[in-house]
Parts: structure tokens; sequence; C-alpha cells
């Protein structure tokens, strides 16, 4: 199994003030930010973060070969459904996605 | 003309490079900004009006910047002092301020920006329409808004131009925008707004923007085109990646930042290598609202904790934990039925099991079993007395519970005597939300005051 974070530079994610999460995929060179961006589909992500359509923002920065996804947080920072106060846990989850038909 | 601005660290309390900080004061800076806040340690903070870091951080960090001050005869700017940027916290930093003017025999004259809101101001905004929903905000009537232990509104450069018209040598401001410190000097003295701003979100986390993030200490130049930036560490560079890539940190769009009065417009903008560790950017717009508005952030104490941990060890426990826990929650909400007064809804009975998926809960991905689960268990409730109440109800069978009815009792693993832990209040964020002002300063106060100790 091929993990996107053998694939790519770095992915972080962190809070975007207390409602939001944003998770940056660097994916370090051309070729790799085009995989990701043809490969790592919306509905994938959604899946992932399990937040509704409407509340998940995608962005592709090529200049930065970046791609970048920006949604609700299902509980509130620190409220009692949260479990990570800065949201950097949830990183992990892009890293570990299975993505053995990107190479 | 053009505005050289300093900025010696991310955050008051998270440390800087001395080194650094001198070699930029040799630069002659107009301004040393630095924040002093953050929504990001959680609610606890701003529903307290508490700091997250210790005094004697703030003290250390803050004699040094007071020094720096002096010897550069310029203005000192501190914002959302305390983490929280509440008024106890300004007035905290405050008495901080005298207590080191007078060990070091400053004369100084301090103004304090006030960001505190009253919960009947900002009913009365709220009635009167003039409060904005964010995307997205919790749900607002006139009942929750009398629970807020404090609110806050976030002050733009607007407000911070006033502190600095009144000539004070330190500025102690409430609750601001990371932005605003930074950009308002450069405002004030008619370099480009949309630079102004762009090099404001650059460098509001310091040395975050270089290619050595912990070294702190960043000087911009603004001027009426955009500007410059450079680390003050001589092991840090800014590359146009290291600048460019600061705009996606903990910001929902790259692209697009608002502030009060306006919003900032990057998707144009240019970022040139000047030398290895200097870079040129150009090309941000601002743009201004029709209305002016400031955003507002409020805390209320949600319940009462107290939390209770045992460790299993057990192989066979470890397998079926999850089986375990349904078993015991079902077991508990009969038992507390049974033994006391409380409903379902009077009480909240949360099992964290770390070393399964503490940190993602049902995002987690990951399945594989562990030597030992972390059981933790957070009991919420109306009042303290009852969380702890609770708890020590719950405290034989968290220690002893079988997974079937017919084998021998086991019992777990308590690290602590009790083996309870009371949290006390639990505060939870209450607002997402801007309010519509006539005038910038319509819910800010500023006070001046003159410090003589030589």
């Amino acid at each position: 199994m091929i993990k996107l974070g053998d694939v790519v530079k770095r992915i972080r994610s962190k809070n975007a003030g207390p409602f939001w999460i944003t998770v940056d995929i660097f994916c370090g060179d051309l070729k790799v930010f085009n995989l990701v961006r043809n490969t790592i589909t919306t509905s994938m992500v959604l899946q992932l973060t399990k937040v509704p359509a409407k509340a998940l923002k995608r962005f592709e920065l090529e200049g930065l070969m970046v791609v970048k996804f920006s949604f609700h947080r299902q509980a509130i920072q620190g409220s009692r459904g949260d479990r990570d106060m800065h949201g950097a846990q949830i990183a992990n989850l892009f890293l570990e996605l299975d993505v053995k038909v990107l190479v | 003309m053009s505005t050289r601005v300093l900025v010696p660290s991310g955050v008051l309390g998270l440390g800087f490079d001395s080194q650094a900080l001198k070699r930029g004061l040799e630069l002659r800076p107009d301004i040393i900004c630095i924040d002093g806040g953050s929504t990001d340690s959680g609610p606890f903070y701003l529903g307290t009006g508490s700091s997250k870091y210790a005094h004697e951080i703030y003290k250390s960090e803050w004699r040094e910047l007071m020094i720096a001050r002096e010897r550069g005869g310029i203005p000192l700017v501190l914002s959302s002092c305390g983490t929280c940027g509440t008024n106890s916290m300004v007035d905290w930093m405050y008495e901080l301020t005298k207590e080191i003017a007078k060990s070091l025999k400053q004369n100084i004259k301090v103004a304090l920006l006030y960001s505190d809101q009253s919960i009947e101001y900002v009913t009365e905004a709220f009635n009167a329409r003039k409060l904005s929903e964010l995307n997205p905000a919790p749900k607002l009537n006139n009942e929750q808004l009398s629970k807020f232990s404090n609110i806050v509104a976030l002050a733009g450069a607007e407000q911070i131009t006033e502190a600095l018209n009144t000539g004070a040598d330190i500025i102690l401001a409430g609750r601001a925008t990371d932005t605003a410190i930074i950009a308002a000097l450069p405002l004030k003295n008619g370099d480009s707004s949309g630079g102004a701003w762009h090099g404001a979100k650059i460098a509001e986390c310091g040395a975050f923007c270089s290619t050595v993030p912990n070294s702190g200490v960043i000087l911009v130049d603004f001027d009426s085109t955009g500007f410059t930036v450079e680390p003050m560490a001589l092991e840090a560079r800014c590359t146009p990646d290291s600048v460019s890539a600061h705009m996606l940190y903990e910001n929902v769009d790259p692209f697009i930042l608002y502030e009060p009065g306006g919003y900032l417009d990057v998707t144009n903008a240019t970022y040139t290598a000047l030398s290895d560790r200097k870079v040129r950017v150009e090309g941000a717009k601002w743009v201004p609202s029709a209305d002016y508005t400031v955003k507002l952030e409020s805390a209320y104490v949600s319940g009462y904790q107290t939390i209770t941990m045992v460790i299993v060890r057990d192989a066979r426990y470890v397998k079926n934990i999850k089986v375990w826990v349904a078993k015991l929650t079902k077991f508990l909400i009969k038992k507390i039925e049974i033994n006391t007064d409380l409903f379902l809804n009077d009480y909240s009975l949360d099992f964290h099991l770390i070393g399964i998926n503490s940190a993602l809960g049902e995002l987690e991905t990951e399945v594989i079993y562990p030597v030992e689960v972390g059981v933790q268990l957070v009991v919420t409730a109306s009042n303290q007395k009852i969380a702890t109440e609770l708890s020590k109800l719950i405290n034989p069978y968290i220690l002893h519970f079988p997974l079937t009815d017919t084998e021998p009792l086991p019992t777990f693993a308590f690290p602590y005597s009790p083996a309870q832990i009371d949290r006390g209040a639990f505060y939870e964020f209450g607002l997402n939300h801007v309010m519509s002002l006539k005038e910038p300063m319509d819910c800010f106060q500023l006070k001046l005051h003159e410090l003589s100790y030589d």
C-alpha cells in the first residue's frame, strides 16, 4: 500500500479559527501536484472528514504546488465533542490515504 | 513614505532570538509590534479572562522588549493581551508594565485599548439586527447571549491608529486581529493599503514566514507599492515560497483575508527574491466594505466536568474495548436512573479510548490493537457537585466491570487516588458573528497613563 504521505512533501492541518480546520498538502513538484489534484477528489475528502459538501472548500495553488482543503469543524473547537484543540492531528488521515492509483 | 516594522515573534510568551532582536533594532525600525493572543488554545482563556503562558515568561520577554523600545525611541505595541485580550488582561499587562518601568527607571506614556463588550451592548446590537452571522455560526438568542462570561470585539487598524495618535510609547491593546497592529502605522503613513495588510498577514507569526520558524524576529519595510520582508536571525531566510506559503497558514481561504472595514485580496500578488534571504511582495489589493464591522468572540460555561482514567492491559478486554464501553455505558445509564434523581439530559458520559481513537474519534481509519488502552471517562453535568458525585458512583464499575456476566470480576489499573479529577467549569465558544458600527471607536475605549520613575 502506498500512502499519500509517501508521495507528497508535507501535509499539515490546523485550526483556522474555532469553527474551521484547514489542511495544506504541499506536493513538492508539479508532477505530484497534478497527480494529487486529479486523484484526491472532493468526494474522497468528504468521506474522510465526514462533513457535508457545502461545508468544504477546495483550493488548488499551482504556484505553490499546494492542494488545500478547508472545512467546518464538526465539533466546535473545545466543545464537548472536540478531541483535538488545534486540529493538527487530522492531517494524519490525509497522510495515510491509500493512493496506489497515483503511482 | 515608507515604514519599517519590527516583529519580535508570533506571540509574546513564545520566545525570540535576542541577537536577532538586537540586529533588527540596529536597522532603526519605526515601531515594534507583537501579538499576545489567539483563540488557538481553546475557549477556557476567554471564558475566564486569563492567559496561557507563565507570568515569569511574560515578564522576561516584555522587559526585553521594553528595553529595546527605549533604545530605539519608538512605540511598542502589544495586542490581544494575555491570550484572550479581555480588559482584565490589558490591566494585568499594565500592572506588569508599571512594575518593569519602575525597575528600569523609565518614563513612559502608556495607552490602553479596551475591547470588552457588555452583554447589554451586544444584546441591543443583536435585537437591532446589527449582528451578522459568519459561516458557520452558533445559534444565538437573548438567553444564549445572557450566558456569556466574556465578549470581546476584535479591533482593527483604525482603533490601533487611535492609540498611536495619542503619542504613546507603549500600547497595550485588548483583543485585535493578528494583523491590525502591524498594518496600522503603514496605513497611517499612507503606504499601499494592499501591501500594508498583506505584509501584516505575512509577519503576524514572526519568523513563521521564513525557513527557521522559531527564530522569531522579522523586519518588514512597507512603501507605496508593497513590502519587503527579511528575517533578522542570520540562519533564517525568507524565500518566495516560505513567504507566499504563509497565506495558507490558519487561513480558510489562501487568497482572501477579512478585516474590520474590508478585505485583503492577494490573488494577483507577486513574490520576488531580492537576495537569498529577502523577498519583495507587490500586487495585493485592499477592498474596502460599505459597512464597518468588527468580529466578536465569546465564551460561556456550558457545564462542569470530572475525569476518571483507568488503564486496561488485559488483552481480551483491549480487543473488545468498544464492546466493553458500550455495555458499561448502558449499565451506567440504568444505574444512574435507579439510584439518583438525574435524567439522561442532566449529564453526559464521554469515553475517550486512548490508544484506539481518542484524537480523531469517529474519523479514525486505522484499526490496530495496542498493548493497553487508556480509558478516559469525562462526566459533564450542570454543576461540579453532580459531576463529582456521578464519577464516584461510576468508580467501582469502571474498575471492575466484566465483559460477560459469568466471569470473575476484573480489576483494571487506576493510576491515581482518588481516581477522579475535577476539571471545574467547562467553557465553549459562543459567537462567530460580526457587529456593524457607525464609528470604529464606538465599542472600544482608550485610556492614557503617564508613568514617571526616573
